[in-house]
C-alpha cells in the first residue's frame, strides 16, 4: 500500500509516454511508404488515423482507470475524515531517495494523507470521466493519440502535487501542469487565438510560479527542509515577517493558478481548448491545486495573518467581479470559465476566514459539479456547433438527459438545496460569518462576507440565464457559418454518442449527493439567507426573460454590461501596461545591441584600422624618407650619447 | 589503473586528424563512416572514464597522468577528472560523435549533409579533420590539470572553429568568423596575463595544488588583479553580457555542427574556467568580484531574453538564448555556494544538450526551407512537418525551464544559491539578483512560446520567396523544384526546395540520421530532468573541495 501513490502518479505518466510513442507506430511505417499524402485524406490515412485513435483511448483510459483505484483504495479508510476534522491518520507513502543539492536536500516522498486522499480520489475519477468523454468528442480528430497523451500528463501531474510530500516535489508538478494546459488549450493550433491563449496561459501562470518558487525557498530556508511535514513543523518557531513573505509569495503562485484575481486572465481565454479540457482544468486539476496548496500549508497561512487579509481581499473583488462578468457573457463556456473564477474566489475567500476543511469540501462538491456542467456544455455545443448563446435555445427537447445533468450542475453551482453545492457553499458562508467575530481585520471580514452574499444572488442570476438560454425558449435556427477550428466541428441532431453520456451520467450522481459526504452540518440562518438571495437573483433573471424571451437578460445590467462583458478592461490594461512595454522594450534592446554594444566592438576594429592607416603613411616606399628618418634617428642617438656621458 | 584513458581520449581523435593527412586517398571513400568510427571510438573511451570513475570520491581528481613536459619552466603535462569535468568531457565527446552521426549517416541528397563530395565543393576530408582537432582542443581543456596547459588547449579550439565558420558557414561567414576569433583571442591574452600573474606569485601552475592552496601566497589586491583577468578571458567566451556580440554572429553564420559544437561545448569552457581556475584558485579575488559577476550575469539574463523577444532568425534567437541561460550559470558561480556552483555545473550541461539540440532543430529547419527567418518560415510547421515540430517544441520547452526536463535543475538552483549566498557576499544585494533572475525565467518562458506559436501554429500559409544563400551547402536558387501541389487546400504547396540532384522523395519531415543524433540528446534531457542526482551526487562532492575555505 505504501507504494501507491507512486504508482498512481507513475502509471498515467508512463501512459501519457505510450501514447506519444506507441499510438502511431505501425502508421509511421506506413506513412513512409504511402508518401506525404497519407494523412491529407484518402481511406488508408483514416483507417490509420481511427486506429491510432483506438489504441490511444485505451492507452489512455485503462492507466487512469487504474489510477483511479489506487485512489480511492488509498481514501478508502480515512473516507472523508478531512471533511469532519476529525483525527488526522497516519500518510501512507514512501520516500524514494533525496537529491542532494549541496544545501537543503530535496526528499522524494511520495504519501496520502486525509487530504490529499480526498483529493486524489476527485483528481482521478473526474480525469477519467473527461479520458471516456473525450473518445467521443474528438471522434475524428486527427491529433487525438496526443490530446490523450497530454491529458494523461495533466492528470500524472496533479496527482503528483497530491501526493507531493516535499515542496519541491510539489513544484514540478505544479509545473508541468503548466504545460499541459499550454498544450491542451492550445490543441486547435490552427487558430492563432487559440495559440495565443495556449502563450496566456502558460506565461500568467508561469509568472505566478516564480513568486511560488521563492516561497517555497523562504520556507525551505527557515525550516532547513523542502519536507511539508518538516516546514509544518517549524512553523511556530519562525518569525512573523518570515511566514508573511513567504506566504504572500506562495500566494503568488496560487493566484496563478487558481485564477484568482490578478492573475485571472488567462482562465477565460483557455476556453479556446477543447470542452473536456475545460472540465479537466476547472474541476479537477490546476485551478484545484492553488486552492489545495493553500490547504496543504494551512498552518502556515494561518499564522501569517497580514496574507489571510490580503487573500480575503483579493478574493472578494474576484467572486463578485468574475460573477458579474459570468452574467454578460454570450459565449456559453466563458460563462462557466467566469463562474469557474468566481467559485474559487469562494474557495479562497473560506481559506481567508479559517476553515480549510469547508473550503476543501466546496472545492470537492465544485469539482464535481464543474465538471459535470463542463461536459454538459461540451454536449450542448458538440449539438449545435457553437459555443454562443445567442445561436442556442429550446435544446430541452433534443437533449433531454442532457438538460436533466445540466439542470442537476446549475442547481448545485447556486447552492439550491438539496444538491451538493448547498450544503458545500453553506460551510464556506458559515467559516466568513464566523471570521466577522475575528480572525480577519474587520474591515477586510465584512468586505468579504459582504461580497459572498451578494455572489450568492449574482450566481443564481448568471446560472438561471444560461440555463434558460440554453434550453428554453425557441429553438433557434441560425445558418451556420462554416465552423472554425477551436469550436465543435461536428453537427448532430440526436442527443451525443454514449461515451460522452455515460460520464455525463456518472457525474450527475456526485453533483447530487456529495453534498451528504462528511454528516450534516447545517447552520439554518445562514442556509435560509443564501437560498433566498440566490432564488431572487434567480427570479430577476426569469422575470426579465418571461417578459421578452428572445433578449438578453444580461440587459438588466444596464450601462454596466459593456464594463462586464469585458470583464472590466483588466486584459486590455495588462496589455497596455505590460504586453506593449515588454515588447517595445525588447525592440529597443535589439537596436541597442547592434548600434551600442555591437557598435563598440566593430568600432574598436575601425579605430585599430584607422590607426593603422596611420602608422601606413610611414611606410609609403618612399626611400627618401627612410634614410631620413635612419639619420634623424642616429642624430638622435648620438646627441643622447653624447649628452649623458 | 585508469590514468592511460585521459592521454587515450586525445590520442585517438588526434591520430584520427593525423591519418587523413598521411593516407587521403586511401579514406576518401570511407570519409562519412570513418568520422564516425573515430569519434565513436572517442566516445567509447568517455564512457569506459565514466564507468571506472570512482563515484565515491569525485572530489578528487582521477585517473591522472603527471608528465614532465617542458623541464625548464616547471611545465607539466598534467592530466585529470573529477566530478566537474567528467561531465564535460562526456558531453563533449558524445556531442563530437552525434555531430558525425548527422553529418555521416544519411543519403547524400538529405539537407545538411557535408560529408559527401557534392558540387560547389564542401571539402569533406578538411571538414572531418577539423572537427578532430576541435574534438582534441575541446576535451583537453576539460582534462588540463596545468594552467598553461589548459591555456594550450583553449587556444587550440579556436584555430578549427574559426575554419568551421569561415568555410562552411553561411553568407556571411567571412565577417562572423574574423569577429570570433579575434574576440576570443583578445580575450584570451587578457586571461594568459592574468593566468602568468599567478605563476609569478606563487611559482607553480599546477592546477591541484593551486586550488588546495586557496589562494595562499597571493595578496588580495593581486587575487583581484587576477581574477579580473581571468575572469574577462573567460567572460569573452562564456559569453557574458556585454563581451557577448560575436556570439549571435558566429551562430547564425556557422553551419549546424558548428553551432552544436559552439554552443554545446565551446560556451562550457568559458564557465568551466570559472569553476577550476578562477573561484578554487582566487578565491578572495571572487569575493570581491562576485557581486559583479552577478550583476553582468542578472542584466545578461533579462538582456538575452529581450534580445530573444524582438529576434526573427531562429538561430539568432537560440544565439541570444544562450546568453540568457549562461546569465543563470554565472549567477550561479557569483553565489559562491555549493548550491550555486552546483546549479551552475548543472546548468552548463543541460544547456549543452538542450541547446545542441536546438541548434541540430534549427539548422534541419534551415536546411529544408534555405532561411532560418521565422515569419518566412510561414507557420504550421506541425501540420507541414509533425515530427520535427514535436521535436522543436520539446526542446523548446527543455530550455525554457520546465521541470521535469534538463533544463529547470539548473536555473532553480542557481536561484536557490541566489537566495542563500555564501556569508561575505551581501545577501540583499543577490536577492535582488535573484528577483530579477526569476523575471528572466519568465521572459524566457515568453519568447520560446512566441517563437512556437509563430513557427510550429497557425495554419501554413506559402512561405514567402526566399533568395538562396550563397553557403556551399545551399543550392542556387534557379535550381529549386517546387513539387506538384496535389495537396489539400489548407496545406500549402510545398516550397521546400529541392536538391537538383534528383527529387527527395517525400515531405522531409526528420530523417533517419536526424533521429539518430537527436534520440541521445532527448534521451538525456529526460533522464537528467527526471533523476537530477545522477549529475549532482558527481558535481557535490567536487564543489564543496573547490570552495574550500569559503563553504
Amino acid at each position: 500500500m505504501t507504494t501507491f501513490p507512486l504508482l498512481a502518479v507513475l502509471l498515467p505518466f508512463l501512459a501519457a509516454f505510450a501514447g506519444l510513442l506507441l499510438s502511431r507506430w505501425p502508421r509511421g511505417r506506413a506513412r513512409q511508404s504511402n508518401g506525404p499524402a497519407a494523412h491529407v485524406g484518402g481511406t488508408p490515412a483514416d483507417e490509420d488515423s481511427a486506429r491510432a485513435n483506438r489504441r490511444a483511448a485505451w492507452i489512455a483510459v485503462v492507466p487512469t482507470a487504474a489510477a483511479a483505484v489506487l485512489a480511492v483504495w488509498l481514501a478508502w479508510g480515512q473516507g472523508f475524515a478531512f471533511l469532519d476534522g476529525g483525527a488526522r491518520s497516519v500518510p501512507v507513502g514512501d520516500t524514494y531517495g533525496a537529491i542532494d543539492t549541496g544545501g537543503v536536500p530535496i526528499s522524494l516522498t511520495l504519501q496520502a494523507d486525509d487530504l490529499s486522499g480526498l483529493l486524489g480520489v476527485l483528481v482521478t475519477l473526474v480525469a477519467l470521466a473527461v479520458q471516456i468523454y473525450s473518445i467521443g468528442y474528438l471522434k475524428d480528430d486527427p491529433r487525438y493519440p496526443s490530446y490523450s497523451a497530454f491529458i494523461s500528463l495533466f492528470t500524472s501531474a496533479m496527482l503528483l502535487v497530491v501526493y507531493a510530500g516535499d515542496l519541491l516535489v510539489l513544484y514540478v508538478g505544479w509545473e508541468i501542469m503548466g504545460l499541459c494546459s499550454y498544450l491542451l488549450i492550445g490543441h486547435w493550433w490552427e487558430d492563432r487565438g487559440n495559440s495565443r491563449a495556449a502563450v496566456k496561459a502558460f506565461l500568467v501562470t508561469r509568472l505566478g510560479d516564480v513568486g511560488f518558487l521563492f516561497g517555497i525557498f523562504v520556507l525551505g530556508g527557515a525550516a532547513g527542509s523542502f519536507r511539508i511535514a518538516d516546514v509544518l513543523a517549524k512553523v511556530p518557531e519562525m518569525s512573523a515577517g518570515t511566514l508573511v513573505a513567504a506566504t504572500m509569495l506562495l500566494l503568488a503562485g496560487v493566484a496563478g493558478k487558481s485564477a484568482q484575481v490578478p492573475l485571472h486572465t488567462w482562465l477565460p481565454d483557455a476556453m479556446a481548448g477543447p470542452t473536456p479540457i475545460s472540465a479537466l482544468i476547472h474541476a479537477a486539476t490546476m485551478v484545484a491545486a492553488g486552492i489545495f496548496l493553500v490547504a496543504r500549508l494551512f498552518p502556515a497561512f494561518a499564522a501569517a495573518r497580514p496574507t489571510l487579509d490580503v487573500l480575503a481581499v483579493l478574493a472578494a473583488l474576484g467572486m463578485l467581479g468574475a460573477a458579474l462578468a459570468a452574467l454578460a457573457q454570450d459565449d456559453l463556456k466563458r460563462v462557466l470559465a467566469y463562474s469557474t473564477v468566481s467559485q474559487l474566489a469562494y474557495m479562497a475567500g473560506g481559506l481567508a476566514a479559517g476553515s480549510d476543511t469547508a473550503t476543501i469540501f466546496h472545492l470537492i462538491t465544485h469539482g464535481a459539479f464543474k465538471a459535470l456542467l463542463f461536459l454538459c456544455a461540451g454536449v450542448v455545443i458538440h449539438h449545435v456547433g457553437s459555443n454562443l448563446m445567442s445561436q442556442m435555445g429550446g435544446l430541452r427537447r433534443e437533449l433531454p438527459i442532457t438538460f436533466a445533468a445540466t439542470t442537476v450542475g446549475f442547481a448545485a453551482l447556486m447552492g439550491l438545496p438539496p444538491f451538493s453545492g448547498f450544503f458545500s457553499k453553506d460551510a464556506v458562508l458559515v467559516a466568513m460569518e464566523g471570521a466577522l467575530a475575528g480572525g480577519l481585520t474587520d474591515a477586510a471580514a465584512l468586505l468579504l462576507y459582504g461580497c459572498a452574499l451578494a455572489t450568492v444572488a449574482v450566481t443564481g442570476a448568471y446560472a438561471t440565464r444560461a440555463w434558460l438560454r440554453t434550453f428554453f425558449g425557441r429553438t433557434r435556427t441560425v445558418a451556420l457559418p462554416e465552423p472554425e477550428p477551436g469550436t465543435a466541428h461536428v453537427i448532430d441532431t440526436r442527443e451525443a454518442p454514449p461515451t460522452m453520456l455515460v460520464p455525463v451520467v456518472l457525474l450527475a450522481v456526485p453533483a447530487v449527493l456529495l453534498g451528504f459526504a462528511g454528516g450534516l452540518h447545517l447552520d439554518a440562518p445562514v442556509a435560509v439567507i443564501s437560498v433566498v438571495l440566490a432564488l431572487l437573483g434567480a427570479a430577476v433573471v426569469y422575470a426579465s426573460w418571461r417578459s421578452d424571451p428572445v433578449a438578453d437578460p444580461a440587459r438588466l445590467l444596464g450601462p454596466l454590461r459593456q464594463p462586464c462583458e469585458q470583464a472590466f478592461y483588466v486584459d486590455h490594461l495588462y496589455a497596455a501596461v505590460i504586453a506593449r512595454p515588454i515588447v517595445a522594450l525588447a525592440g529597443l534592446v535589439v537596436r541597442t545591441d547592434d548600434t551600442v554594444v555591437d557598435g563598440a566592438v566593430r568600432g574598436s576594429g575601425r579605430s585599430a584600422r584607422g590607426l593603422s592607416g596611420l602608422l601606413r603613411l610611414a611606410q609609403n616606399g618612399n626611400v627618401q624618407l627612410y634614410v631620413s628618418g635612419l639619420l634623424a634617428g642616429v642624430l638622435l642617438i648620438v646627441v643622447g650619447a653624447v649628452m649623458f656621458t | 589503473m585508469t590514468s592511460w584513458l585521459p592521454v587515450a581520449l586525445l590520442a585517438v581523435p588526434l591520430l584520427g586528424a593525423f591519418l587523413l593527412l598521411v593516407a587521403p586517398s586511401l579514406l576518401r571513400p570511407i570519409l562519412p563512416a570513418y568520422g564516425m568510427v573515430v569519434s565513436g571510438v572517442t566516445l567509447a573511451l568517455a564512457v569506459a572514464l565514466v564507468a571506472t570513475f570512482d563515484h565515491g570520491q569525485a572530489g578528487r581528481p582521477q585517473a591522472t597522468v603527471d608528465l614532465p613536459w617542458v623541464p625548464g619552466l616547471d611545465l607539466r603535462f598534467h592530466l585529470g577528472v573529477d566530478g566537474i569535468s567528467l561531465p564535460l568531457v562526456a558531453l563533449t565527446a558524445l556531442l563530437t560523435f552525434l555531430c558525425f552521426a548527422y553529418l555521416g549517416w544519411g543519403d547524400a541528397r538529405r539537407p545538411g549533409q557535408l560529408l559527401h563530395p557534392r558540387p560547389g565543393g564542401a571539402r569533406p576530408r578538411a571538414l572531418v579533420f577539423t572537427l578532430l582537432v576541435l574534438e582534441v582542443g575541446m576535451i583537453g581543456t576539460f582534462l588540463a590539470l596545468d594552467l598553461l596547459l589548459f591555456f594550450v588547449f583553449f587556444e587550440i579550439v579556436l584555430v578549427p572553429m574559426y575554419f568551421l565558420i569561415a568555410i562552411w558557414g553561411g553568407a556571411e561567414r567571412r565577417g562572423a568568423a574574423v569577429k570570433f576569433i579575434l574576440y576570443t583571442l583578445l580575450g584570451s591574452v587578457v586571461m594568459l596575463l592574468g593566468l602568468l600573474l599567478i605563476w609569478a606569485q606563487t611559482g607553480t601552475l599546477d592546477i591541484v595544488a593551486l586550488g588546495q592552496a586557496h589562494g595562499a601566497g597571493m595578496s588580495r589586491a593581486v587575487q583581484v588583479l587576477a581574477f579580473v583577468a581571468v575572469g574577462l578571458g573567460l567572460a569573452v567566451k562564456t559569453p557574458m553580457w556585454p563581451l557577448h556580440t560575436w556570439l549571435p554572429d558566429a551562430h547564425t553564420q556557422a553551419p549546424t555542427v558548428g553551432s552544436v559544437l559552439l554552443a554545446g561545448v565551446l560556451l562550457k569552457m568559458g564557465t568551466y574556467g570559472f569553476a577550476r581556475i578562477a573561484i578554487p584558485i582566487l578565491p578572495e579575488g571572487a569575493v570581491a568580484v562576485a557581486p559583479w559577476l552577478g550583476a553582468f550575469a542578472v542584466v545578461g539574463i533579462i538582456y538575452g531574453s529581450l534580445a530573444c523577444l524582438a529576434q526573427r532568425d531562429l538561430k539568432r534567437m537560440i544565439a541570444y538564448s544562450s546568453v540568457g541561460h549562461m546569465g543563470f550559470v554565472l549567477l550561479g558561480f557569483a553565489t559562491l555556494t555549493t548550491v550555486g556552483i552546483n546549479g551552475a555545473l548543472f546548468a552548463n550541461v543541460a544547456h549543452g544538450l538542450i541547446t545542441g539540440l536546438l541548434f541540430f532543430l534549427a539548422g534541419a529547419i534551415k536546411d529544408r526551407h534555405h532561411t532560418a527567418d521565422i515569419p518566412s518560415l510561414g507557420g504550421g510547421l506541425l501540420a507541414r512537418l509533425p515530427h520535427l515540430g514535436a521535436v522543436l517544441t520539446f526542446a523548446s520547452i527543455a530550455s525554457l525551464g520546465l521541470p521535469g526536463l534538463a533544463g529547470f535543475w539548473g536555473e532553480m538552483l542557481a536561484l536557490l544559491g541566489a537566495f542563500q549566498p555564501a556569508d561575505v557576499l551581501p545577501r540583499a544585494l543577490f536577492l535582488t539578483f535573484m528577483a530579477i533572475g526569476g523575471l528572466g525565467a519568465v521572459l524566457t518562458a515568453a519568447y520560446f512560446l512566441v517563437m512556437l506559436s509563430r513557427a510550429t501554429h497557425g495554419v501554413p500559409s506559402v512561405p514567402l520567396p526566399v533568395s538562396a544563400g550563397t553557403g556551399p551547402d545551399d543550392h542556387p536558387a534557379d535550381a529549386i523544384v517546387r513539387p506538384a501541389a496535389d495537396l489539400a487546400a489548407w496545406e500549402t504547396p510545398d516550397e521546400r526546395p529541392v536538391a537538383p540532384v534528383g527529387a527527395v522523395p517525400e515531405a522531409l519531415d526528420i530523417q533517419r540520421y536526424e533521429l539518430v543524433a537527436w534520440v541521445p540528446l532527448i534521451v538525456l534531457i529526460l533522464l537528467f530532468g527526471l533523476w537530477p542526482q545522477l549529475l549532482l551526487s558527481l558535481t557535490t562532492p567536487a564543489v564543496q573541495t573547490l570552495l574550500g575555505a569559503l563553504s
